[in-house]
């Protein structure tokens, strides 16, 4: 009973994670229809500036006691400057391409994914050493029932991944600029008709998308606080499995994107704690592999019809 | 001088020419009708007037301002509203959510509330229907919400991409009401029909689209009366 507790609580706050990233995913294939592969290159970012944030301001030596506030504020940090990243990006290598085939941009973002890797290890930028994450939040057991320990640095990650996945959840349902990126989901000749000006939605999707991916890249680092240098495989699978999150709930389905990540996140750690650790990316594809036999439109999308 | 001054407009899609330099006016006030067989470019010239493909030559002129190849969302502001083809509702939303898209350039919210409450009156089928998703509209209530969407944005000059299509002939006698109204409560308003005796009989005047071209343009009752055209596309002869 402490292990399954232990591994869903465990399972839960990786697939929080997971959820985050792929929410950027399925934002960008709703409103463009491609999959942007340099998403999971803003995660990392996300990571990395924040340890460059809080190692500038200091929090990185072994006898440094972060301020309560060290950790929102790296965070809001790390959001702003991915989601600045995010919108450049979209306007240099993505939109010139808007009326080209898609496989063109589908191969500017596998582009853009290298660059942002190999551009992050130069020296000037993060270097190519893997680093080790301050920890800016004290690391104490909140509770302890029957031998599962509920540890601050899981609350406040799961805390704020959820919080993040409400307001975002608000923000597309019920603002306005929610209804024009539905809209423009649905047709952009359409929308540009009611009035939307087009380029500005695909812009806000962007930054949006980036700051969330920041967030879990944050959230990532508080609790994997061993940093491998950007260009490392560790990270071109995390993002592979949040790309597999979107996809299993419905790549361009919002909510599904949420299922999906938690879904992955659970899959995972319940088969590396009861079946075998090694394998723990095998259940993740075969999950994929599985859904996409039975139901390849993913658990909450719909079949598209085609307009003739 | 006339409220919209099409020039020698062409429109290229890649290497086919679909616009070979069409010329059109709409004075203000009036129902202006497009006619012509499929393919012969009509949707094309509306699509080039609110701006969703490139004018590749010619000069599209609004209330004196030029404004080929402006962005479509900045067009619709200055008074040029597009109803298109196939109604273009987003079916995945509620007719609510639909008609508030329809006022998404505005934010005189009296306004939008009056002119709301004006559109349903307009089409009361909607009023019930107004927390339905759009998709699961019949086509003619479909298109009442395509124009009551429309009319949200509250257009000087309305452009109607075929609200015929599709629809049984009771319906279409409707909607056809529906437009003369909205036209004699001050709406210019530029038609685009292959129901040529429909659109006809309710404008002021017409144009003949043939193959990128306009092959005619007369008062709508000279152009019901002429031989070619009762030939061409009102089935008779």
């Amino acid at each position: 009973m402490t292990k399954f507790l232990q591994t869903l609580m465990d399972g839960m706050a990786v697939g929080s994670l997971y959820a985050l990233i792929a929410l950027g995913y399925t934002m960008v294939y709703g409103i463009l229809k491609f999959i942007n592969f340099a998403h999971s290159d803003i995660f990392v970012l996300g990571a990395w500036i924040s340890f460059t944030v809080a190692s500038m301001l200091g929090w990185a030596a072994a006898d440094a006691h972060a301020p309560v506030w060290a950790g929102p504020l790296v965070l809001l940090t790390a959001m702003a400057a991915c989601g600045l990243v995010g919108f450049t990006v979209e306007r240099l290598a993505y939109k010139p391409l808007r009326r080209a085939p898609r496989l063109n941009v589908l191969i500017t973002a596998i582009g853009v994914s290298l660059f942002l890797q190999n551009f992050g290890q130069l020296p000037f930028v993060f270097g190519a050493q893997p680093q080790r994450m301050p920890s800016l939040v004290a690391d104490r057991v909140l509770a302890s029932f029957s031998g599962v320990q509920v540890r601050l640095v899981d609350v406040i990650g799961a805390g704020s991944a959820v919080a993040l996945m409400v307001a975002l959840e608000w923000l597309v349902f019920h603002s306005k600029m929610g209804r024009a990126m539905r809209a423009v989901s649905y047709s952009t000749s359409v929308a540009s008709l009611m009035g939307i000006n087009v380029d500005r939605v695909i812009s806000f999707t962007f930054v949006l998308g980036s700051a969330l991916a920041a967030a879990a890249g944050f959230l990532y680092a508080m609790k994997y606080p061993g940093l491998n240098q950007p260009a490392h495989t560790t990270w071109v699978l995390l993002g592979l499995k949040a790309f597999v999150a979107a996809v299993i709930g419905g790549i361009g389905n919002i909510r599904g994107a949420m299922l999906g990540g938690f879904l992955i996140g659970g899959i995972e750690l319940f088969g590396a704690a009861y079946l075998s650790p090694q394998l723990r990316d095998v259940y993740v594809f075969a999950l994929l592999i599985l859904v996409l036999l039975v139901k390849p439109t993913g658990l909450v999308g719909k079949a598209v019809v085609e307009k003739v | 001088m006339a409220m919209l001054e099409v020039k020698d407009l062409v429109v290229r899609y890649g290497a086919i020419e679909a616009l070979h330099g069409v010329s059109l006016s709409v004075e203000r006030g009036q129902i202006v009708t497009l006619i012509g067989s499929n393919g012969a470019g009509k949707t094309t010239t509306l699509r080039a007037i609110s701006g969703l493909v490139r004018a590749a030559a010619g000069s599209i002129t609004f209330e004196g301002r030029p404004i080929a190849n402006q962005p479509p969302h900045r067009i619709l502001r200055q008074g040029l509203v597009q109803s298109p083809e196939g109604r273009g509702i987003f079916a995945n939303m509620t007719v609510a959510e639909n008609l508030d898209l329809g006022a998404f350039a505005r934010d005189d919210k009296a306004g939008i509330a009056s002119d709301r409450e004006k559109s349903l009156s307009l089409f009361p089928r909607l009023r019930e229907r107004l927390s339905q998703n759009a998709g699961t509209l019949s086509g003619g209530e479909q298109q009442m919400l395509a124009m009551a969407r429309a009319l949200l944005a509250r257009p000087k000059l309305l452009l109607l991409d075929e609200p015929s299509l599709g629809l049984a002939p009771q319906v279409v006698q409707t909607i056809f009401q529906i437009i003369r109204e909205i036209n004699a409560a001050g709406t210019t308003i530029l038609l685009v029909e292959q129901n040529a005796h429909m659109a006809l009989s309710i404008s002021h005047f017409g144009y003949v689209l043939e193959v990128g071209r306009i092959a005619m343009a007369d008062k709508a009752s000279t152009l019901e009366a002429s031989d070619e055209v009762r030939k061409a596309y009102l089935g008779v002869g």
